[in-house]
């Protein structure tokens, strides 16, 4: 049975882990490939590395925190921040990533999804949606980190980069981001519905409980969480122990 | 004691292949890319890595002058290692590329899920069912194993399927024959299964 993965997140600026990671004795917690082999080790099913680098010079570090890490660690790797043309996508593809995330991007130039999925395949590239309910049943997309709102709809948006040819959504809740309190549910379950590619869930885990109920009731297909494992609360293997133990289908 | 044994990874231009030889150097090895027909006559085991389209892949191959080579190579029973398009190419045709001809070594076509099957393409980690062969000596019962895909081969000769996967049904997740063998699934992605894969494909060669 396909199981529901679990993939932490480290938000990366100038090749440095920006919320410390405090799980396990890492001699240097602020390092990328470090955290990266560490969350190899405990069975992390996949890994995403967030550049927020703001610097073009930041952008080159971090070129070589994917290749110093797909050397070491023999896990799928994605990598998102700032991509924005079809070269940056095949930078880090060459640089050993196997997805590409995009956000803005996609939002200001569809055609790029297309174009992107054409060269590289559909697995490879995954589009990023940050949503904000806007009503009952509707959530609007945002772009610049849910500071800027757009004309689009969470739903249809995820359905036409499935269409352009994305191969995956990374679903933000920019409601639930940071609260801790749960995903947003009913967000993750129409986007899930609506589309026949996976969608992997972001954005307010604070339980292990709130893993279980988005992969469950919000339908979705993977988890993505950064705090509840950066800051040692549970680890992995934890949390995979609790979804088996709820009839969630995991690698354990 | 034994000779280190020469691995060629084939570098048909359709992107990284850093995973697959860091993973390979990880097993034990020391591959080299390999991009002409010259470098590929002084292997001892080749593995052909999958990326991109099977038409993509297969204009490629013909293009560098491999794709006749690969064909002699698999025939004269010579070590090979397939993965995800390495191992669909091994068959006729592909849904994928329709028009565009496989390498043909086996009988059989090359499919795509259909939605009933469920998220397409099929990825994460599913668990293999029924593995035999030299590929999972000492490993548990239904490993997991890391898939990325929308195409999957139905070999006509059943007997040449290692291992089986559920995903809408059971689909041929991996085949051995002699000294060929192919995955659908990606060892060079899988962790501590793939490589224990890998280091099986490696002793297989002494």
């Amino acid at each position: 049975m396909l199981a529901k993965r679990i993939i932490p997140c480290l938000d990366v600026t100038d090749g440095r882990v920006v919320k410390g990671t405090k799980f396990l004795e890492l001699r240097d917690a602020g390092d990328p490939v470090e955290c990266a082999r560490a969350y190899d080790s405990q069975g992390a099913d996949e890994l995403v590395f967030l550049d927020i680098t703001a610097s073009s010079d930041g952008r080159a570090t971090m070129v070589d925190v994917v290749s110093r890490t797909a050397e070491q660690c023999f896990m799928p790797l994605t990598v998102g921040g700032g991509i924005r043309t079809v070269e940056d996508v095949r930078t880090m593809l060459m640089a050993g990533a196997d997805k590409v995330s995009m956000n803005t991007a996609a939002i200001h130039n569809p055609q790029l999804v297309a174009d992107a999925a054409n060269y590289f395949g559909s697995q490879a590239i995954v589009v990023a949606i940050d949503a904000k309910q806007d009503g009952p049943g509707k959530w609007r997309v945002y772009t610049h980190g849910g500071r800027r709102p757009t004309e689009l709809d969470a739903v249809e948006w995820a359905a036409e980069v499935a269409r352009l040819g994305a191969g995956e959504i990374l679903l933000t809740s920019m409601d639930a981001d940071g609260t801790c309190d749960g995903y947003d549910i009913g967000l993750n379950a129409a986007v899930s519905e609506r589309v026949s590619i996976p969608v992997i869930a972001s954005g307010g885990a604070g339980t292990l409980d709130h893993l279980t109920e988005v992969l469950d009731k919000g339908r979705a297909d993977a988890v993505l969480a950064a705090s509840i494992f950066h800051f040692g609360k549970y680890t992995i293997h934890q949390a995979k122990e609790h979804l088996a133990s709820h009839g969630v289908p995991v690698r354990l | 004691m034994e000779t280190q044994k020469k691995i060629g990874v084939i570098d048909y231009g359709s992107g990284n292949l850093r995973s697959v030889t860091k993973s390979l150097e990880a097993a034990g090895s020391s591959p080299d890319l390999v991009t002409t027909v010259a470098q590929l006559e002084a292997c001892d085991a080749i593995v052909v890595p999958g990326q991109g389209a099977f038409g993509d892949c297969a204009k490629n191959l013909s293009a560098s002058g491999m794709w006749d080579a690969i064909i002699e190579w698999i025939k004269a029973g010579r070590p090979y290692l397939g993965i995800c398009l390495g191992y669909q190419l091994l068959f006729e045709t592909s849904e994928e590329s329709p028009g565009t001809k496989g390498l043909g070594i086996f009988p059989g076509k090359v499919v795509r899920f259909t939605p009933d099957a469920g998220k397409i393409p099929h990825m994460g980690w599913n668990q293999l069912k029924d593995t035999t062969g030299p590929l999972f000596t000492g490993m548990d019962a239904d490993p997991f194993f890391y898939f990325v895909h929308s195409y999957y081969p139905i070999p006509d000769d059943a007997s040449l399927v290692s291992a089986y996967c559920e995903y809408g049904g059971r689909f041929a997740a991996s085949i051995s024959s002699g000294a060929i063998h192919a995955t659908q699934f990606h060892p060079e992605k899988s962790q501590a299964s793939g490589q224990a894969l890998l280091k099986n494909f490696l002793k297989s060669l002494n």
